[in-house]
């Protein structure tokens, strides 16, 4: 074989094996959703959304998992974004070139890819231990911990895209360093930033580990926020794991549930932000 | 006359004063904020030092070579979940870093331009789907059909080589740790090929257009052109993807089996440090078996540290290198 002929192999070789190994990635893909629409679709019931869950052998929906889930999300969005807003304006803003601030970017860039479960410790001797008992709050503030990096990267990524003319000719008009910051540059980065947030939202919505010590689960319908609280991801590693079968279609129900919303947040924020003033 | 303007310029004196006072305090309050990020670094290390105490103090540096793990007698030992832990995570990156490698090369070199974005973002999807999802389908899909049609065929070939068949000994479960690492390789799959992608994209154009021009076939510019200059975002990219498959609970926890026993061969059950804690922790009685659990998770705390740290210091690394424009 000629060496031109030698080359050209071995390339079509190594360009077939990438498009086989994008095939195989998308199969997965498409494997993972394919299953949880056939074996979720059979749980998307009324009963779904307006029972509470139910022993074995006995009817019931996903009610109270479903409002724990909300409720916690909520709250650890609350808590979260501004905190992570204000870090990220620290970052972006004051820490051009400072020691520090490099530090906290480090850290930061380091807490968002750290294993969960080791939040869900954390809060668990924090909080926990202390209160002693699991509540709601708890589950809320570990899954704060886990919003807080999302929202401190997004958020100086977006303020670093803003063209520094702006804040000049703001500051030229005399307005204080902080006004610019929250009437010029926040205003000019507000899209990003509400992507970052929709994003650490998805992140948290399905997240598990950090729940399991925190929050717990609860078999009944409760709003108190000191008491352990349902939540869809607990119920769905309770129910799938367990032997009894109508208790599996609930997971199965819960799971698709919990990605329909997780897939339609990242979507809705990629789109958000393809549209954003500032390209990368 | 005179009087006016001294007002004026009185009043503009003390919005002076106000605003330097509003950024002062604004100021302070990011600052307050970003501190915060440290302090939740800090708290994590207290708060898993305090936990593990108790466990380190009654077994010292044997816990970290022991592999007995015995509720009952109420002795402990970090080894066989720290095993699993590292044999899943190799199996992830020995599946997940050609596919990804390959995702990369096939997005940045080989697709048209309106393929890009939609295909990007749908293997990025890959990462959004939260990791319960993948213990759930893994549980009920992937590990009946490894079970029925990948382990016997496993067993019957590879299993039969003497020596290195012990690794693919034993009936066929199903679960393991081999259907674990295999399900890590497809979480992890996004991260690293994001990665790989990015920095692959910071190759100059001029550099490759120089060796296409020189008759370069598209492999030979992947390997002598792109590889070497990404070199170190691409390990970076690795050791990222690493990061995440170390730490990873609920999809490994549904399909390793929990058994904190250290077997050769990859399709027994096994254990990792995620899912002993997911497993066990909330049904642990005793002080010195949750101190026991605790002192695991702050050994997982310390190996995926130092794993990022690498990471973000090699991707800091080819930053600098390219000037910047990385990112």
């Amino acid at each position: 074989m000629s060496i031109y002929a030698r080359r050209r192999l071995v390339n079509g070789v190594v360009m077939s094996l990438s498009v086989a190994a994008t095939a195989f990635g998308l199969l997965w893909l498409v494997l993972v959703l394919w299953t949880l629409l056939e074996n979720g679709i059979a749980a998307i019931t009324p009963a779904l959304f307006s029972q509470m869950t139910p022993p074995p052998g006995s009817a019931g929906g996903l009610l109270n998992a479903i409002f724990g889930s909300v409720v916690m999300t909520l709250i650890a969005t609350l808590v979260g974004t501004p905190t992570g807003i204000l870090a990220g304006t620290f970052l972006a803003e004051y820490s051009r070139g400072s020691r520090f601030g490099e530090v906290v970017r480090f850290i930061n860039d380091i807490l968002l890819s750290a294993p969960s479960i080791i939040v869900g410790l954390f809060v668990y001797e924090l909080m926990v231990v202390r209160m002693g008992h699991f509540s709601a709050w708890a589950g809320a503030m570990a899954l704060a911990i886990i919003v807080i990096p999302v929202v401190v990267r997004t958020t100086e990524d977006m303020l670093n895209l803003v063209p520094n003319a702006l804040r000049e000719a703001a500051a030229a008009l005399g307005s204080p360093k902080w006004k610019v910051v929250v009437m010029v540059s926040y205003r000019a980065a507000i899209q990003g930033m509400v992507t970052g947030v929709m994003l650490a939202v998805a992140r948290i919505a399905g997240e598990t580990a950090p729940l399991l010590f925190t929050a717990l689960n609860n078999q009944f319908w409760s709003t108190n926020l000191n008491a352990p609280m349902a939540n869809l991801p607990v119920v769905i590693f309770q129910f799938a794991m367990s032997p009894y079968a109508d208790w599996q279609v609930l997971a199965w129900g819960g799971a698709l549930l919990i990605t329909l919303t997780v897939l339609c947040l990242n979507i809705g924020a990629r789109a958000l932000a393809s549209w954003s003033t500032f390209k990368q | 006359m005179a009087a006016d303007i001294a007002l004026v310029e009185r009043s503009a004196a003390q919005q002076g004063r106000a605003s330097s006072r509003g950024d002062i305090v604004f100021r302070a309050l990011t600052f307050l904020f970003a501190l915060l990020v440290l302090l939740i670094l800090g708290g994590v290390i207290v708060a898993l030092v305090d936990g593990a105490l108790p466990a380190l103090r009654t077994f010292g540096v044997s816990f970290l070579f022991s592999d007995v793990w015995n509720p009952v007698t109420e002795k402990f030992g970090a080894l066989a979940p720290i095993y699993g832990t590292l044999v899943t995570s190799a199996i992830a990156m020995l599946v997940g870093i050609p596919v990804a490698f390959g995702v990369a090369v096939f997005i940045t070199e080989i697709c048209p331009i309106w393929l890009k974005r939609p295909l990007a973002t749908m293997i990025e999807l890959l990462a959004a789907i939260p990791s319960i999802i993948y213990g759930i389908w893994g549980l009920f899909v992937f590990a009946p059909f490894v079970q029925q049609y990948i382990q016997p065929n496993l067993i019957g070939s590879l299993g039969q080589i003497p020596g290195f068949g012990a690794l693919f000994a034993g009936p066929p479960l199903g679960i393991g740790v081999l259907t674990a690492g295999f399900i890590l390789a497809i979480m992890v799959l996004p991260f690293i090929s994001s990665i790989m992608r990015d920095v692959f994209e910071t190759v100059p154009a001029i550099l490759k257009e120089s060796a296409y021009g020189l008759g370069a076939t598209r492999s030979e510019v992947v390997r002598q052109i792109v590889l070497p200059y990404t070199r170190i975002g691409v390990v970076g990219g690795i050791m990222l993807g690493l990061g995440r498959a170390l730490g990873e609970t609920m999809a490994v926890t549904f399909v390793i089996g929990n058994a904190h026993r250290i077997s050769v061969s990859i399709l027994q059950p096994g254990t990792t440090i995620s899912a002993s804690l997911a497993n066990e922790f909330t049904e642990a009685v005793g002080d010195l078996y949750l101190s026991s659990l605790i002192a695991l998770g702050f050994i997982l705390f310390v190996i995926t540290f130092v794993v990022l740290a690498i990471a973000k210091l090699m991707l800091l690394r080819l930053q600098k290198q390219a000037g910047g424009s990385a990112r």
